[in-house]
């Protein structure tokens, strides 16, 4: 335990040099580039807590992200709020949004659940569209523009906040009783663990951190209409968890990277077309569920040779053991 | 205490609610289209969507009756056939003989996927690892699309003439008719496949019992990968008859709308049952086209979380849908 205690806080400090110094070296359009991977932490935390901690797949967080992203959208433009100030109204907005989600939500497992948040992903969008008046419909709403830096900064901070805060949501009781739902939903609610309660609980929690990204996302784009929020976004907020590692904290670091920077990498070597980025992600997709349905995270700890830290015999952590019950 | 004893009982009281509501949906339609002759042309220009939501939901009940996966790529597998139809009209090649083509080429696609994509996986792992699988293949496939094709939006040619044929008052357009036609003729001939044919016999035995199939000598997972070439196929009629309606024209994310209708469409004859997902696309597909002509607040952007409701409500009411088994689950 001592040893590993030690290795998990020479990763946290390297990443978080690496994550303060980087500015120093990139330019303002990398920044915001990198601001970018803060926004697909934040997505890939929230949706880790609802689907890889609690065991309900979500396929629709780009809508709790459009819900984030549209109450600052329509704070700043519409009623002259500074946007940091935003941040904490799209969170409460998320977590409500999640809260009347996770409550019909109770009654669905495995494929119905999926079936209907992936409708619900693209349902979202459409009603922006309908509500024109205030935002924006199609032509969408225009935000004030920042530095590169300023954005880095701020997304950063935010998902500094927001990991730190989801961490300490999943070591204590709380994250012990999520666990328990995905793994055995028989054995927590004999346990006492008010199954109703925490899974809706992780669904508000976890649309709010996914708002707060839609929030940050907006500001980055310094622009939103419904097709900001297309149903690829959602998609790759799943890939980016699923590729990190489903019930992974480290894997939501490897996979927002990831999905951010497989495809400025890829069309930075001219090997490739832009427009090929899709097939080379739904190929790595269908390869990460055949190979390694753990993730990299997975792979990250046989490297570091670190002991396997889910203790329960049936592989907890796969997304095998949230099957449909 | 949490109610661990809650089992839901089999014969849920909700039982008669859909059906009930369904049997009075299609005496409105008829009452209305006997009093209006709009009335009529909207409802047979809805059930002609319903047609395509029908046989895409048709797909999706196929592979979720075998594997208890939704295919979320059923989709972008009818839009990647839908293009090459398009390629080889392009080509050359007149509209029917394009399209029996395609539907060869779709079944050959769909095997395809189910070996190379789904069978690895399944292999490993279970229901989730699949569904994001199959999501992978929609990425994989939507995002070939735009690779081979590009973005822009392309015209399919209609396959039946533009004209309309006339009924009393009443102005039929031919194009809506013969895409019910082609839509429930496509269901049917898979029924009949599978009702009649040793082969299909196989099939519902390895989706239905696949142990005891594998010990009368059934090959299942053949059998899995040939319902799969089969929902594309179902798939390919459904992308052809969508890319030629107005409203969705061909382009890389044409299904994305259909697919959300398809799944209603299926849950409503709760994802097991082919012929309830047959109703109930069409059901869904004359209730969405009345409720856009006829609500004035019902703007087409509204369409698609009207759609999501419908979902919504059925598996509230009644989960195991209009002929689905109900289950037990305890806690």
């Amino acid at each position: 335990m001592k040893s590993l205690f030690r290795w998990e806080l020479v990763l946290i400090g390297l990443v978080c040099v690496a994550v303060a110094l980087a500015p120093f070296i990139l330019s303002d359009y990398n920044r915001s580039q990198g601001a970018d991977v803060a926004v697909y932490v934040m997505a890939i935390l929230g949706l880790n807590i609802v689907t890889g901690y609690t065991g309900q797949i979500s396929i629709g967080h780009g809508a709790f992200m459009a819900i984030g992203g549209y109450t600052t959208a329509i704070l700043t433009h519409n009623h002259g709020w500074n946007d940091i100030a935003t941040l904490p109204v799209a969170l409460l907005a998320g977590f409500v949004a999640g809260l009347i989600v996770g409550i019909p939500a109770l009654r669905f497992h495995g494929a119905y659940l999926a079936l209907l948040t992936f409708a619900f992903a693209l349902a979202v969008p459409q009603i922006a569209k309908n509500y024109s008046h205030f935002t924006g419909g199609t032509e969408g709403l225009a935000l004030p523009t920042h530095s590169g830096l300023w954005l880095y900064g701020v997304a950063w901070s935010a998902a500094a906040v927001i990991y730190v805060w989801t961490w300490l949501l999943l070591r204590g009781r709380t994250g012990r009783a999520f666990q328990a739902a995905r793994d055995s939903e028989i054995a927590a609610a004999s346990s006492g663990v008010s199954l109703s309660v925490y899974k809706t609980f992780a669904f508000g929690m976890s649309a709010a951190f996914a708002a707060v990204a839609g929030s940050l996302f907006v500001l980055i784009n310094n622009f939103v209409n419904p097709d900001v929020f297309v149903l690829t976004l959602s998609l790759y907020v799943l890939l980016g968890a699923v590729v990190g590692g489903l019930g992974s904290l480290w894997g939501v670091l490897i996979g927002a990277a990831f999905i951010q920077l497989l495809p400025i990498g890829l069309t930075s070597s001219t090997l490739v077309s832009s427009s090929s980025v899709p097939v080379v992600f739904g190929a790595i997709v269908i390869l990460v569920m055949a190979l390694i349905p753990r993730g990299s995270a997975e792979v990250l700890r046989v490297a570091l040779g670190l002991p396997n830290r889910i203790r329960s015999s049936h592989d907890a952590s796969t997304p095998q053991s949230l099957e449909a019950r | 205490m949490q109610s661990i004893t809650t089992i839901r009982k089999p014969t849920t009281p909700g039982g008669w609610i859909i059906p009930g509501l369904l049997v009075g949906f299609a005496l409105f339609l008829l009452i209305g289209s006997l009093k209006s002759p709009l009335f009529a042309q909207q409802t047979v220009a809805g059930l002609a969507n319903g047609g395509i939501y029908a046989s895409l939901g048709v797909a999706l009940v196929l592979i979720y009756r075998a594997t208890q996966v939704i295919n979320f790529s059923q989709g972008a597998l009818a839009t990647f056939t839908t293009y090459i139809a398009w390629q080889l009209m392009q080509w050359g090649l007149s509209y029917w003989p394009a399209f029996v083509l395609t539907l060869g080429i779709a079944f050959a696609g769909g095997i395809l996927v189910e070996l190379i994509a789904i069978r690895p996986v399944e292999r490993r792992g279970n229901i989730l690892t699949v569904v994001i699988a199959s999501i992978g293949v929609l990425i994989l496939v939507e995002g070939a699309v735009g690779w081979i094709w590009g973005a822009e939006i392309r015209f399919m040619p209609p396959a039946f003439p533009a004209h309309t044929i006339h009924v009393g008052s009443v102005a039929f357009s031919v194009q809506d008719l013969g895409t019910i036609g082609v839509s429930i003729a496509s269901v049917l001939v898979l029924w009949a496949l599978f009702q009649f044919t040793k082969l299909g016999l196989a099939m519902r035995a390895a989706a239905l019992r696949p142990e005891a199939a594998r010990f009368v000598g059934v090959r299942v997972s053949w059998m899995l990968s040939l319902g799969w070439g089969l929902a594309a196929v179902l798939g390919a009629v459904a992308g052809m008859m969508a890319a030629a309606s107005p409203s969705v024209l061909l382009q890389p994310n044409m299904m994305d709308g259909v697919l959300i209708y398809a799944f209603a469409a299926a849950v409503v004859g709760g994802l097991e049952s082919p012929a309830g997902a047959v109703i109930g696309g069409l059901a869904i597909g004359a209730m969405l086209n009345l409720l856009g002509s006829y609500v004035s607040w019902v703007t087409p952007p509204l369409l698609l979380p009207a759609a999501f409701v419908v979902m919504l409500i059925v598996l509230l009411v009644k989960p195991s849908g209009l002929f689905g088994r109900t289950q037990v689950r305890r806690v």
